[in-house]
């Protein structure tokens, strides 16, 4: 497979800025970014709010447009109008807030509403709803109205409308921000699943956490990106993390305590199940 | 309290009710509409009243459930009962303070006020059992004709379809606001109507600003699903008329019918 | 100062097909001066019994004493449970409502009929203890703030009335790290200066183990589990069985517990494991 192929999505030089209501006075937000995503991968931005994350996702799905550079999805230039809902079915996007994206208030109407929007014929609709919330664990709950569900199941729900688009990568912009503890687990669950079923997935989000469960971790600051690696690579810069304001995983910070300490502990001790793994070596 | 009420409500079910197609529910509902203001005199109501009670038994929504979607509107009724009974001209049969009680306004505030909970009762089994989308999906198809003359029948029915939504949301987002300001020692239940008005400022500027960014966000999310208007859309389900509806609509019309016949001949 | 919660229990539309109990004899005190974390999922009861603190709800059983007046008697007034016990809510910024940052803060002390000079005197405190600068914030929209910023307004708001205990649900709710432990750390400021009761509901059990001198377990509508953040993280298994999280550390040690790794309970504090697990690696020690 040549390189050129396997990139679903490139951005390059991007830049953006929002217009103040004068429309004079400019912040940029996103500030010379570029980089490639691979098709298939599992990629997590992480940054505190302000650092310019949401943007860039949201330039990538053509909700907001570059200021300067570019971002190509599939090729496709997200500028160029003629493609621009092959941009958006290309990569889907959930958003915060569970509530404030379900259209419908039934829950299977609501997942339909993509696919018709895109003009899919009918039985393929039915079919697609039914897949995408079989997909999400939802399928019991196809009648449903939206507002009798929780937190975790309505966002399920919101995923569920954007798989049965079929896309073929997902953007996540902080999916469980607004979640108690159990509809975390569940949604994160959910967007394993489906990495797992081949859709590229980009996690923007604030809990390091989650972004250990991603293959590459690209952290953002004030518009740039600071660091972009793999999971034990970024943890390892612990420090800078910390400047940033950002923490690090429990077994991370353990684990720098315990190097400190003289123990060599392997670099890929980044979550608390390799931690344990580690420590019983030693038994 | 504020989440009792089930006016716009749809209660799920697989009745031969809920089965119709929506636009000869929505066509029903406007006839019946019409025959309640033809009808002219009680023992038309009456059979208003068995029609209707006939549909609810079959619709298996129960009547409990319906009657509390009339909770709050009480007022109204009451409010236009007393309204009529005082208003009203004629033979003079009681009076209170300034005002006079007529056989005549007794007769008229009974009457409209049984008119205006048929017209409750009648409206809302349209929303009952029809699933919203389908209620907006059968608005749209039913003006379309009217879209050759510039009116925007989707973008109508997909405004609707939002309202329908959110309406559950925003009353969440009432109850909850009320009670943050009411931690903070707001007083919703006691003063004159100036003082109370006052107070719904502390309620009213919060919901606003929810509703906008609701709004915004919504929009956003709709325009990432590929919405693009109306254009090239198409439905997971269509819609078809069936035997049942041809039956329904001749039991409608037969309505309408016997109303006028009522209204002519008794 | 302090809180006595006797068989509390809240029925929601008794009587009713759909009634539902909400809380069921709940029970629990709380000192002076106390730091108590409340957890417990969705659902379990915790937003039910904290409304009841406040005198939102009315208890259908029990009776709930602050400071020795029982809130649920004869002949107490709103103002003065609100007097007495502020309410935060999860998202509080949502409730703002004025044109500037001071006369948000002004309203809770407003409806308490205080005086014009007062009510300066204590939104200019409460938003020192919030850390908004006066001068630069009073004047200000406070749909102009950040997130973390308006959250603080809205705290100030609930400050500003001074009340004895403050209940804070779910502070740090959507916060990012950063503005998370901004708040906590001000909240426990708060805590010092003002010498109220705080009572904290949240998720998060790293921050509540860390934080709290005392914490409730909330399940069912029923209060479980009571004690000091040590004796209710040292009940693992059953905090598991409601499908709690335990504090990160604590779930660490659980696991190896698990896995044969000899770990004492109820340990959360990443200092103490680290030294824990030093001296396991370095003793070599074997269980078997």
């Amino acid at each position: 497979m040549s390189g050129e192929t396997e990139k679903l999505i490139r951005i390059e030089g991007l830049i953006f800025s929002y217009h103040h209501e004068d429309g004079t006075v400019a912040d940029t937000v996103i500030d010379n970014v570029s980089f490639d995503i691979e098709k298939g991968s599992f990629t997590a931005i992480i940054g505190k709010n302000g650092s310019g994350k949401s943007t860039l996702a949201k330039n990538i799905n053509a909700l907001l447009l570059p200021a300067g550079g570019a971002v190509y999805v599939k090729g496709y230039d997200t500028k160029d109008p003629e493609h621009i809902w092959d941009v958006r079915q290309t990569a889907g996007m959930v958003f915060q807030n569970p509530d404030n994206q379900i259209v419908s208030s039934i829950v299977e109407d609501d997942v339909a509403f993509g696919p018709e929007n895109l003009g899919v014929d009918p039985a393929i609709i039915r079919q697609r709803v039914d897949n995408a919330l079989e997909a999400v664990n939802m399928g019991k709950f196809r009648n449903k109205a939206p507002h009798m569900l929780s937190g975790g199941q309505k966002q399920r729900i919101a995923i569920a409308g954007v798989v049965a688009m079929k896309p073929e990568c997902i953007i996540f912009d902080e999916p469980t921000a607004m979640l108690d503890p159990k509809g975390r687990r569940e949604v994160m669950e959910i967007i394993k699943e489906l990495h797992e079923e081949g859709i590229t997935v980009i996690l923007i989000t604030h809990f390091m956490e989650e972004a250990a469960m991603a293959d590459r971790v690209i952290i953002m600051d004030s518009g740039q990106v600071k660091l972009d690696g793999t999971p034990q690579e970024v943890f390892s810069h612990g420090k800078e993390l910390k400047e940033m304001s950002l923490g690090v995983p429990m077994a991370v910070e353990l684990a720098m305590r315990l190097r400190d300490d003289g123990i060599d502990v392997p670099a890929d001790v980044i979550d608390t199940e390799k931690m344990v793994e580690f420590i019983c070596q030693y038994r | 309290m504020i989440r009792d009420i089930t006016l716009g409500q749809y209660y799920p079910g697989d009745s031969v009710i809920h089965r119709l197609d929506p636009r000869i529910k929505i066509i029903g509902t406007l006839i019946y509409i019409i025959a309640l203001f033809v009808i002219n005199k009680f023992v038309g109501f009456a059979a208003a009243v068995i029609c209707l009670a006939a549909i609810i038994k079959v619709s298996k929504v129960p009547l409990k459930f319906m009657l509390r979607g009339l909770k709050p509107i009480f007022f109204i009724i009451i409010f236009t009962f007393v309204l009529n009974l005082f208003m009203v001209s004629g033979e003079v049969v009681a009076e209170i303070w300034i005002f006079d009680i007529t056989r005549e306004g007794i007769y008229q505030a009974t009457f409209m006020a049984i008119r205006l909970i048929l017209l409750i009762i009648g409206s809302s089994l349209l929303t009952l059992t029809t699933k919203p989308i389908n209620l907006t999906d059968g608005i749209e198809h039913l003006l379309k004709p009217f879209s050759k003359i510039g009116l925007p029948s989707h973008e109508l029915a997909m405004m609707m379809t939002i309202a329908l939504r959110f309406i559950p949301t925003l009353l969440e987002e009432t109850d909850k606001i009320m009670k943050a300001q009411q931690a903070r020692g707001a007083d919703f239940e006691s003063g004159n109507i100036f003082h109370r008005a006052k107070q719904l400022i502390p309620i009213l500027v919060p919901l606003f600003i929810s509703a906008f960014r609701i709004a915004q966000d919504m929009a956003m999310a709709m325009e990432a699903r590929c919405y693009n208007g109306g254009d090239k859309r198409t439905r997971m389900t269509s819609m078809k008329y069936k035997k049942a509806d041809a039956v329904a609509g001749i039991l409608i019309a037969a309505f309408m019918a016997m109303s006028i016949a009522v209204r002519v001949f008794l | 100062m302090s809180i006595q919660v006797k068989n509390l229990t809240h029925i929601y539309s008794p009587g009713l097909p759909y009634e539902s109990v909400a809380l069921d004899d709940v029970s629990f005190n709380i000192e002076d001066g106390q730091f108590v974390g409340v957890i417990g999922h969705t659902g379990s009861g915790k937003s039910t019994m904290i409304q009841h603190l406040n005198g939102l709800l009315k208890p259908t059983e029990g009776s709930i004493i602050v400071d020795g007046i029982d809130l649920t008697g004869e002949g107490v007034s709103m103002i003065d449970i609100r007097k007495r016990v502020g309410l935060v809510f999860q998202y509080p910024e949502y409730q703002l409502f004025e044109e500037t940052v001071a006369k948000d803060i002004a309203f809770g002390p407003k409806n308490l009929g205080l005086d014009e000079e007062e009510i300066n005197r204590r939104v200019r405190e409460a938003m020192d203890l919030v850390r908004l600068d006066y001068d630069k914030f009073a004047e200000k929209s406070p749909f102009d703030l950040s997130g973390g910023q308006k959250r603080r307004v809205a705290i100030a708001g609930v400050i500003a009335m001074k009340p004895e205990v403050l209940i804070l649900d779910e502070p740090t709710a959507g916060l990012d790290p950063k503005a998370h432990r901004d708040v906590l750390e001000m909240i426990v400021d708060i805590h010092r200066r003002e010498k109220n009761v705080t009572v904290f509901v949240s998720h998060n059990m790293n921050d509540v183990a860390r934080l709290c001198d005392k914490v409730l377990v909330m399940n069912g509508g029923k209060c479980v589990l009571q004690g000091t953040p040590k004796e209710v993280f040292a009940e693992a298994d059953m905090l598991r069985s409601m499908g709690l999280d335990l504090p990160d550390v604590t779930q660490m040690l659980y696991e190896l517990k698990q896995k044969g790794v000899e770990m004492p309970d109820g340990v959360f504090d990443i200092d103490e494991a680290e030294k824990l697990i030093l001296d396991y690696i370095r003793g070599g020690k074997s269980v078997d």
